[in-house]
C-alpha cells in the first residue's frame, strides 16, 4: 500500500508542489537562459536554419588529406613501413582462411561446422548447423558464404584479443577503467554506418578497411565483459587465493579468469554476432561476400537474389549466436559430463569424421558446390515480388496497396515532420535538445547532448541531420507505440510471452542489413521503407525490454491494488507503468539508437539524409562529404542517446 | 618490483616485434583481393558498374572468358571513381565501359602510371535530359531549354516542393545537373532516386499513369523501347565548356566508352589482357543483351550465352589463339 501511493505521480497542485519537482526547476532555470541568449543570438545570426556565419567548412581540409592519402599510399613511410603492414596482414590472414575453407570443401565445412556445434552445444544444435550450411549451399552461395566466413573468422579473433587485452587493462586498474567505460559505452550506441569513413580514407576500399572497421565495432563488448567479469570476481574467493600466497599471475589465471568465464562467453557471443552485422554492412566498402550480393542485388531492386544472399546470412547469424550461447550454459551449468565421449576423444572423433569427409569430398572430385544441387530462389521470389506489385502495391479495396501507405506515411507524417523541424529557428531546435536531456538526464548528458547537436550545424550539415532525424522521430514513435502495447499485451499473458520469445530471439540476432530486403519488395524504394526497416528491426529489444520492467513489478504493489478495488486498467496505469518507468525509458533509449542505425542504412534504398551522404561519398570517391555525413551520424547518435539517457545507466542489448 | 620487470619485458618484446614486422616495406598499393587466383584457378577481377549496359559488356566477357579460355571470373561491384583506385591498385584487373573522368586519367594515366587505356568498348555514349514522347508530342516546345520554366509546375513532385522535378539516378554517376539547373536559371531541383534500379522504377510508374517527367537519362539505354523519350536540346556543347564543372552551361558530350585495365595486368595479363583489348562490339550488340537482362529479367549469363550462341562471327576474333 505504501509503495503503491508513494511512487505515484504526485498529483496535488499548487506553486509550491510544483517547484518542488526538479523538472520544472530545471524547466525554469533554462526559460531564464533563453529569455537572455535569444535576443541576442536572434539579433546576430537570424533565425531558421543554422546561420551560414556559424559554420566552418571542413571539406577542403578533408578532400586534401584524401587526395594526399591517394597520392602517397605508395610512397610514404607511414603506409610503407606501419599501415601496408597492417593491410598486409589481413589480406595474407584473410586469404589463409579462405584457402583452407576451400581446402576443406564444402562436405568438410559442413561437416566441420556440425562437428564443432556438436561437442561444445550439443547433437540438436549440430544438426542445426549441418543443416544451415547445406542451405548454404543450396541457395548457390556457397563461394560467397565461405568469403564472408573468412573475413569473419580473422575479424572475430582479432577483435578477442583486442577486446581482451583492453578488458584485461580496464579490469586491473580502476583508472583506465574510469576512462574507458564512457569510451565503450559511447561506441555503443554509434550506428555501423559511421565506422566505415575513417578506415575507407586509409586503406581505401577493400578487405583491408573492411576487416578494420568490423573490428572496431566488435571489439567493445568483449572488453566491456571482460572488465565488468574481471571485477566482479567474489571478493572472498580472492582474499582465499591471495592468502594462499599465490603471485599476481596466479590470481590472475587461475582465479579471476576462470571466475569471469561467463562474462568472457557472452562477450564472445555479442563479438561473433556484431561482426556479422558488420561484415555485411562492410559490403559498401568493399568486404565481398555475402553483403556484398545483398548489395548488388539492392542495388537494382532485385529482391529474389537480395533474398537469396540474405537467408545464408540469417542463418549463419542464428546458428552462431546458438552454439556460442549454448556453450556458455553449458560452462555455466557447471554439470558434470559423464559420457565416455567427453574431453579429447570427443574432439578427435569430431576432427576424424570431418578429414574422412573432406577427404571423400576431394576424391570424388566434388570440391565445390555441384551446380546440380543448386535451388534457384531468385525467379519464383521475383515473380511472386512484381505480382505482389501489381496486386498489393495500389488500389487494393478498403486498405489500399502498400505503396499507398508508404506515399501517405511520406506526405502526411515525414514531410510535416521533417518540414517542422528544419522550420524551426536553430536555437529552439538546441534549447528542446538541451530541456529533454536535462529533465530526463543530469546536466552533463544536457551539455553533452546540446553540444553534438551545435556540431552538426557548425559541420554544415544542419538539413540532411534534420531531415534523419525526422525518420527517427518517426520511427521510434510507431516503435514505441506498438512495442509498449506489445510489451504490456504479453507481460499480461504468459501464453503469448512464450510464443513472441522464439520470434524475437530470431529477430533480435539478425543482422540489420536484412532488414532492407523485405521492406523494398513491400514498399518500393524511398524514405518510409528505412523507416519500416528501422522499426522492424528495434521493435523485439523495446518488446522485450517493456515486458520484463513491467514483470518485474513488486507483485505486492499490484496485489495491494487489486485489494483496494483498482481495475485491470487502472492497475497498469496507476501502479504497474509508474513502477516500471525505469525499464520504460531504457527501451526508448534502445529504440532510439537500434531506429537510428537503420534508418542510417536506408540511405541505401532511397532514405536521403545523412547515411545518403556517406554512401555518396563512398560513391563518388568523395570522402570528404561522407566523413562529414559520418561525423555528423557520431553528433546525432551522441544526441539522441544522452537526450533520453535516464540518469542511471543500464547494461546495453548486443547486437 | 616484479611487475615492472615483466612491463619491460613485455615492451621490449613488442618493440621487437614491430622492428621485425616493421623491417620490409609493404606496398599496400598492389595488393589484389583475398579472394582472387583462390585454388589455382586464373582469375581475372572485372568491375561492374551498377547500370545495365555494363553488366551486359561484363556478362559477356566474362562468359568468353570462362568457355574459351578457361579463366574464373570475379566480379566486384564498385562505383565509378572508387573503381579507378582499386584498378590502379589492382584489386581489379579491367574496367569495361568508363564515360568519361578526366582528373582520375590524369591522376592514375599521367602521373601515376598504374592505368593504361585498354580502347574503346565500341559504344558512344550520350547524357542527357529527357522527356517521355507522349508529353512531347503534346507540347513540342517542352524540347527546348528556354522553354522548360515554363513547364515547371508540370513537372512537380512532393520530393521537389514548388519547384519542377529533374530526376537523377545515382549519385555515383557523371553528372553536372545541379550546376546546369543554377547556370540556365531553371526553377527545377534536381532529386536523386538513389539508384538506377529506383529511377527506372519510377520512370515505368510515370509512364503507366502517362504523366509528364524531366529525366537524366542516357544513351544507349534498352529503356528507350519500352518508354519512348525525347531529348530536351540544352545549349549545344562546345569543346573545353565544360571544363569548369561549376560554371557549365551547355550540353554533355558524346563520349566514345572506354575500357581501362590495370597497367601490371596488361602487361602480364597474358590472353586474359589480350582478350579484354580486343573485345569491342556495337550499340545494338550491347542493348540486345541489356534488353535480355533488364526487361525479360534473364539472368546475365544466361543473356549473355544466348548472344554468344548466335554471333560467333563477331565475338571469333577477340579470342587470342
Amino acid at each position: 500500500m505504501a509503495t503503491a501511493t508513494a511512487s505515484t505521480p504526485v498529483r496535488d497542485t499548487g506553486i509550491g508542489a510544483l517547484l518542488r519537482r526538479r523538472a520544472v526547476v530545471k524547466l525554469l532555470l533554462l526559460a531564464v537562459v533563453a529569455a537572455v541568449a535569444v535576443p541576442i543570438l536572434n539579433a546576430k545570426w537570424a533565425s531558421g536554419a543554422w546561420p551560414e556565419a556559424l559554420t566552418v567548412d571542413v571539406s577542403e581540409p578533408l578532400t586534401k588529406a584524401s587526395d594526399w592519402i591517394i597520392d602517397n599510399r605508395d610512397s610514404h613511410w607511414l603506409f610503407t613501413y606501419f599501415f601496408g603492414h597492417i593491410s598486409n596482414a589481413i589480406v595474407l590472414s584473410v586469404r589463409g582462411v579462405y584457402l583452407v575453407l576451400l581446402a576443406a570443401g564444402w562436405a568438410g565445412v559442413t561437416v566441420a561446422a556440425g562437428a564443432i556445434a556438436w561437442r561444445v552445444a550439443g547433437l540438436k544444435l549440430a544438426a542445426l548447423a549441418t543443416a544451415a550450411f547445406a542451405a548454404c549451399g543450396l541457395l548457390g552461395m556457397w563461394v560467397p558464404t565461405m568469403q564472408t566466413l573468412a573475413l569473419m573468422v580473422v575479424a572475430v579473433l582479432a577483435s578477442v584479443v583486442l577486446g581482451m587485452l583492453l578488458g584485461l587493462a580496464a579490469g586491473l586498474n580502476d583508472r583506465i577503467f574510469r576512462m574507458m567505460r564512457p569510451v565503450l559505452d559511447t561506441m555503443q550506441v554509434l550506428p555501423a554506418f559511421a565506422y566505415l569513413l575513417p578506415v575507407v580514407l586509409v586503406f581505401g576500399i577493400g578487405v583491408p578497411a573492411a576487416v578494420l572497421a568490423t573490428v572496431v565495432y566488435s571489439a567493445p563488448p568483449m572488453a566491456r565483459l571482460t572488465a565488468l567479469g574481471l571485477r566482479g570476481a567474489d571478493g572472498g574467493v580472492m582474499e582465499a587465493v591471495a592468502s594462499l600466497g599465490a603471485t599476481a599471475r596466479q590470481r590472475l589465471l587461475s582465479a579471476r579468469l576462470p571466475l569471469a568465464r561467463k562474462e568472457l562467453l557472452l562477450g564472445l557471443n555479442q563479438t561473433i554476432m556484431m561482426a556479422l552485422s558488420m561484415a555485411v554492412i562492410a559490403s559498401v566498402i568493399g568486404a565481398g561476400g555475402l553483403g556484398d550480393r545483398v548489395y548488388q542485388a539492392l542495388s537494382t531492386v532485385d529482391v529474389g537474389q537480395a533474398l537469396a544472399a540474405g537467408i545464408p546470412i540469417v542463418l549463419l547469424a542464428v546458428v552462431l549466436d546458438r552454439v556460442t550461447g549454448a556453450a556458455g550454459e553449458r560452462l555455466g551449468a557447471h554439470a558434470e559430463d559423464n559420457s565416455p565421449l567427453r574431453g579429447w576423444r570427443g574432439w578427435s572423433i569430431a576432427a576424424a569424421v570431418t578429414l574422412a569427409c573432406a577427404l571423400a569430398a576431394r576424391f570424388a572430385d566434388r570440391l565445390e558446390w555441384p551446380t546440380s544441387w543448386v535451388v534457384q530462389i531468385a525467379e519464383p521470389v521475383n515473380t511472386a515480388k512484381d505480382w505482389m506489385v501489381d496486386h498489393l502495391y495500389t488500389g487494393v479495396p478498403v486498405v489500399g496497396g502498400t505503396a499507398d501507405w508508404a506515399a501517405h506515411f511520406t506526405t502526411y507524417v515525414l514531410d510535416p515532420i521533417r518540414d517542422g523541424l528544419q522550420g524551426l529557428p536553430w536555437w529552439s531546435v538546441l534549447l528542446i535538445v538541451a530541456a529533454l536531456a536535462w529533465v530526463i538526464g543530469t546536466w552533463q548528458t544536457a551539455l553533452t547532448a546540446v553540444l553534438a547537436m551545435a556540431a552538426i550545424g557548425v559541420l554544415d550539415v544542419w538539413n540532411a541531420s534534420l531531415d534523419t532525424l525526422s525518420q527517427v522521430l518517426a520511427g521510434v514513435a510507431v516503435t514505441v507505440v506498438l512495442g509498449f502495447a506489445i510489451g504490456i499485451a504479453a507481460s499480461r499473458s504468459k501464453r503469448l510471452e512464450a510464443l513472441l520469445r522464439p520470434v524475437l530471439d530470431v529477430f533480435q540476432t539478425m543482422p540489420q542489413f536484412v532488414y532492407l530486403i523485405p521492406v523494398v519488395a513491400l514498399f518500393g524504394v524511398g524514405r518510409a521503407p528505412a523507416v519500416a526497416a528501422a522499426v522492424v528491426y528495434a521493435l523485439p529489444a523495446v518488446i522485450r525490454i517493456t515486458t520484463q520492467g513491467l514483470r518485474q513489478v513488486s507483485p505486492a504493489a499490484m496485489e495491494s491494488a487489486q485489494s483496494l478495488g483498482a481495475t485491470s486498467w487502472q492497475q497498469l496505469r496507476q501502479v504497474q507503468l509508474p513502477l516500471a518507468r525505469p525499464a520504460l525509458m531504457l527501451a526508448l533509449n534502445q529504440g532510439v539508437v537500434l531506429v537510428l542505425a537503420v534508418v542510417v542504412i536506408g540511405g541505401l534504398v532511397g532514405g536521403g539524409g545523412l547515411g545518403y551522404d556517406v554512401l555518396a561519398g563512398l560513391a563518388r570517391g568523395d570522402l570528404a562529404t561522407g566523413l562529414v555525413g559520418g561525423i555528423a551520424i557520431v553528433c546525432l547518435g551522441l544526441m539522441l542517446d544522452r537526450v533520453t539517457q535516464p540518469t542511471e545507466r543500464r547494461a546495453k542489448k548486443g547486437a | 618490483m616484479r611487475v615492472r620487470t615483466r612491463v619491460t619485458a613485455a615492451v621490449a618484446g613488442l618493440g621487437a616485434l614491430v622492428a621485425l614486422s616493421g623491417c620490409g616495406k609493404a606496398d599496400m598499393s598492389k595488393q589484389a583481393s583475398p579472394y582472387a587466383n583462390a585454388a589455382g584457378a586464373k582469375t581475372v577481377t572485372l568491375s561492374v558498374q551498377s547500370w545495365v549496359g555494363a553488366q551486359a559488356d561484363v556478362a559477356v566477357a566474362e562468359y568468353l572468358l570462362k568457355e574459351e579460355l578457361g579463366y574464373r571470373v570475379d566480379k566486384v561491384q564498385i562505383d565509378e571513381i572508387p573503381a579507378w583506385d582499386a584498378l590502379s591498385q589492382g584489386r581489379v584487373d579491367a574496367i569495361m565501359e568508363d564515360w568519361g573522368h578526366p582528373d582520375q586519367e590524369q591522376r592514375y594515366i599521367k602521373d601515376k602510371k598504374t592505368i593504361v587505356p585498354g580502347g574503346g568498348i565500341g559504344v558512344t555514349g550520350h547524357i542527357g535530359w529527357y522527356v517521355p514522347t507522349y508529353f512531347a508530342k503534346k507540347h513540342p516546345d517542352v524540347t527546348d531549354w528556354k522553354n522548360l520554366n515554363k513547364y515547371a509546375k508540370d513537372f512537380r513532385t512532393p520530393e521537389s516542393g514548388g519547384k519542377g522535378q529533374l530526376m537523377d539516378g545515382s549519385p555515383s554517376y557523371v553528372t553536372n545537373d545541379k550546376a546546369l539547373v543554377e547556370n540556365l536559371d531553371l526553377d527545377y531541383k534536381v532529386v536523386f532516386a538513389g539508384s538506377e534500379a529506383a529511377q527506372i522504377t519510377q520512370i515505368e510508374q510515370f509512364a503507366k499513369q502517362q504523366k509528364p517527367f524531366l529525366t537524366y537519362w542516357y544513351k544507349p539505354q534498352w529503356l528507350f523501347k519500352k518508354v519512348p523519350m525525347t531529348e530536351v536540346k540544352l545549349p549545344a556543347y562546345k569543346e573545353g565548356c565544360d571544363a569548369d564543372p561549376a560554371k557549365i552551361k551547355c550540353a554533355y558530350p558524346h563520349t566514345p566508352l572506354q575500357k581501362f585495365l590495370n597497367a601490371d595486368f596488361a602487361k602480364n595479363g597474358g590472353k586474359a589482357a589480350e582478350f579484354l583489348k580486343r573485345f569491342k562490339w556495337s550499340e545494338a550488340d550491347q542493348n540486345e543483351v541489356s534488353l535480355m537482362i533488364a526487361d525479360q529479367k534473364m539472368s546475365p549469363e544466361d543473356a549473355a550465352k544466348k548472344w554468344i550462341d548466335a554471333n560467333e562471327a563477331k565475338w571469333r576474333g577477340w579470342v587470342p589463339k
